[in-house]
């Protein structure tokens, strides 16, 4: 429907032959280029990890192997003890993802419906923080994980220091809470007539609504949480206990090339699934993102 | 005395009714009150951890020596003057400025142009988009490590396709006049599908009968881009050129895998320094002191951008 639409071309210019024959070449000069650009880096190192560690060196290089070696996947896999790696990243998402929902909706719900007298004050001072970019507060945050005020508690190595301050999320509180406030509140007043508490309401009424808005924060930050780099790398020192991101940035060096191009290509792996399987929610996770801060 | 009771009596129902409607309004109204604040009691302990109290103490900090084992002691102006001595902060602020104006030259103009080129296309829609944003979907280090091996002026993977194409070879990362050049491109191959998404989808918005009106009036292509399609899409242009300058200020992961700050600190940036000042020199209070230049233009930023965006919000 939307491709139909009027755009800066004509349609009818676009029904002429001069029109189709300018249309398609543009059109296959486009997709080779941008195949070139976005999918040849990625077959590279698909391929490139298959390669022999000699004919990875040689120059210049083979654009296909000479000899394939799928085995060297596997061979990376133990020698780099990845499965290690993998658990702890999936320790380090999955963690910061459910603290996130079980701080984060109840927060929004509260923000959203319960109303609480000086709630938009929290909420204002909560969306001030999205001016303070996490990464420029290092320091602080990471004294504060060292020593977590009052309960005096260190942080370091323990998942806990990922997982508690990605909870601290003004953006996905937004997200949520905009999105609660679509739900009408003559549904919550029936359930309350009903004689459904404010737990029982957000929990059958306003999270079964909540689905799309739901996936859209629950893949940002299982994203998020995959991706991250430089608070792992401080805050989990113990390579026992590192993510795939900072256990690569540290063997990268002593590692032969083929085994550790394997090793990325498989730590992507699982993101692109994701992004194949939820393409929708993560497109329209983005436009909410921007457009209505 | 003794008419007291005959007073009373008949005045006494409303008043204690009354009182003990207004009690039971206050008891409801505590315990909403209670219950609202015991959903969000988590979030707020948690903001107050690590946003709220950090943002606060990074201003504490910048004026104190940090000492874990004996205690921080006032520093007084110390931390910004030893800042302001090392000839690293200007190299650094240098170097961030140019790759966040790099960026915006390649990471502003070329998402726009491509959603401009995408939005045309009848044909392989989903494949273009599936395309473009499939390197927003991988880790940055895996991004970093591979276009480092890329880079690499033997075996790499761009020589080659220069040399191919018959141009001259590059140092990329290893000339201190094209490593942060080199970081910007990979920064922006890696990120440009968000952006160019979001255009994608502004441009969709702009209604057909703006083009048709503008080329009754005789406008050609550039004129028809110029006139309909930039004004129509300005304010997520706007929107997404001070959110890219807030994001590319904090370049880190980069510069850190890819080149260590160097060739002759090319690429040191800002929050490179503060990273080595807090924990290679274990220098948090200078880092902190430099931590919070950093916030003040991040935050002068981020105000436009409220701006802009409540400006379009009332309109």
């Amino acid at each position: 429907m939307a491709a139909s639409a009027r755009t800066l071309i004509r349609p009818a210019v676009l029904r002429t032959r001069k029109g189709k024959l300018v249309y398609w070449s543009v059109l296959a000069v486009a997709l080779a280029l941008f195949t070139a650009a976005f999918l040849v880096p990625l077959y590279w190192a698909a391929t490139g990890a298959m390669k022999s560690s000699a004919e990875l060196a040689q120059s210049p290089p083979t654009y296909v192997p000479a000899h394939w070696h799928p085995e060297n996947y596997a061979r990376a896999w133990r020698e780099m003890d990845l499965t290690r790696y993998f658990l702890n990243t999936v320790l380090l998402a999955g963690g910061a993802w459910l603290i996130q929902l079980a701080v984060q909706v109840p927060a929004a719900y509260a923000l959203s419906k319960l109303r609480p007298r000086f709630g938009n004050v929290v909420l204002g001072l909560m969306l001030v923080t999205l001016m303070m970019p996490a990464t420029a507060l290092l320091v602080p945050a990471y004294l504060t994980v060292v020593d977590v005020p009052l309960v005096n508690r260190n942080l370091i190595n323990s998942p806990s220091a990922v997982w508690l301050p990605a909870a601290a999320n003004a953006f996905n509180i937004y997200l949520l809470k905009n999105f609660f406030d679509r739900v009408p509140d003559e549904l919550l007043d029936a359930a309350r007539i009903d004689g459904a508490g404010p737990l029982g309401t957000m929990w059958r009424i306003v999270l079964p609504l909540s689905r799309p808005i739901l996936a859209v924060v629950s893949i940002l930050s299982v994203v998020a949480a995959w991706k991250d780099f430089l608070w792992p790398l401080l805050v989990l020192p113990d390579p026992a206990k590192q993510p795939l991101s900072v256990f690569l940035q540290r063997v990268a060096q002593d590692t032969p090339l083929n085994s550790l191009v394997a090793g990325l290509v498989m730590a992507s792996l699982p993101l692109i699934a994701l992004f194949l399987v939820f393409q929708r929610q993560i497109i329209a996770g983005l436009g909410a993102g921007c457009l209505k801060g | 005395m003794a008419t007291a009771p005959l007073l009373e009596k008949p005045v006494s129902p409303p008043v204690t009714a009354e009182r003990e409607r207004r009690a039971a309004r206050l008891r409801r109204s505590v315990r909403e009150h209670l219950t609202a604040y015991g959903f969000l009691c988590a979030a707020v302990v948690l903001f107050a951890l690590f946003s709220w109290w950090p943002i606060i103490r990074n201003v504490l900090l910048s004026f104190q020596h940090v000492n874990f084992a004996t205690g921080s002691t006032w520093a007084g102006t110390a931390n910004f003057e030893k800042l302001f001595d090392d000839p690293l902060l200007a190299t650094a602020w240098r170097n961030t400025a140019l790759f966040t104006a790099y960026a915006l030259v390649l990471g502003f103009f070329v998402p726009f142009l491509t959603a401009v080129l995408l939005n045309e296309f009848r044909h392989a829609r989903a494949y273009f988009r599936v395309l473009v944003y499939l390197p927003v979907m991988l880790p940055p280090v895996v991004v970093a490590l591979l276009w480092k091996w890329f880079y690499d002026p033997g075996p790499g993977l761009f020589n080659e396709v220069l040399r191919t194409l018959h141009l001259p070879a590059s140092d990329w990362l290893d000339s201190s006049s094209t490593s942060l050049l080199s970081l910007v491109i990979v920064s922006t191959w890696a990120n440009m599908g968000t952006a160019t998404l979001i255009y994608l989808a502004a441009l969709q918005t702009i209604p057909g009968e703006l083009y048709e009106a503008a080329e009754l009036d005789g406008a050609n292509l550039w004129q028809r881009l110029r006139h309909v399609t930039i004004p129509q899409t300005r304010f997520v242009l706007l929107v997404l050129l001070l959110l890219q300058i807030v994001a590319t200020m904090q370049v880190f992961t980069e510069p850190y895998v890819m080149t260590g700050g160097g060739p002759e600190d090319s690429t040191v940036t800002v929050m490179f320094l503060i990273y080595r000042y807090a924990f290679v020199y274990n220098d948090f209070g200078t880092a902190s002191a430099l931590s919070l230049l950093l916030l003040l233009v991040l935050a002068a930023f981020s105000a436009l951008y409220l701006r802009v965006t409540r400006g379009a919000k009332e309109d």
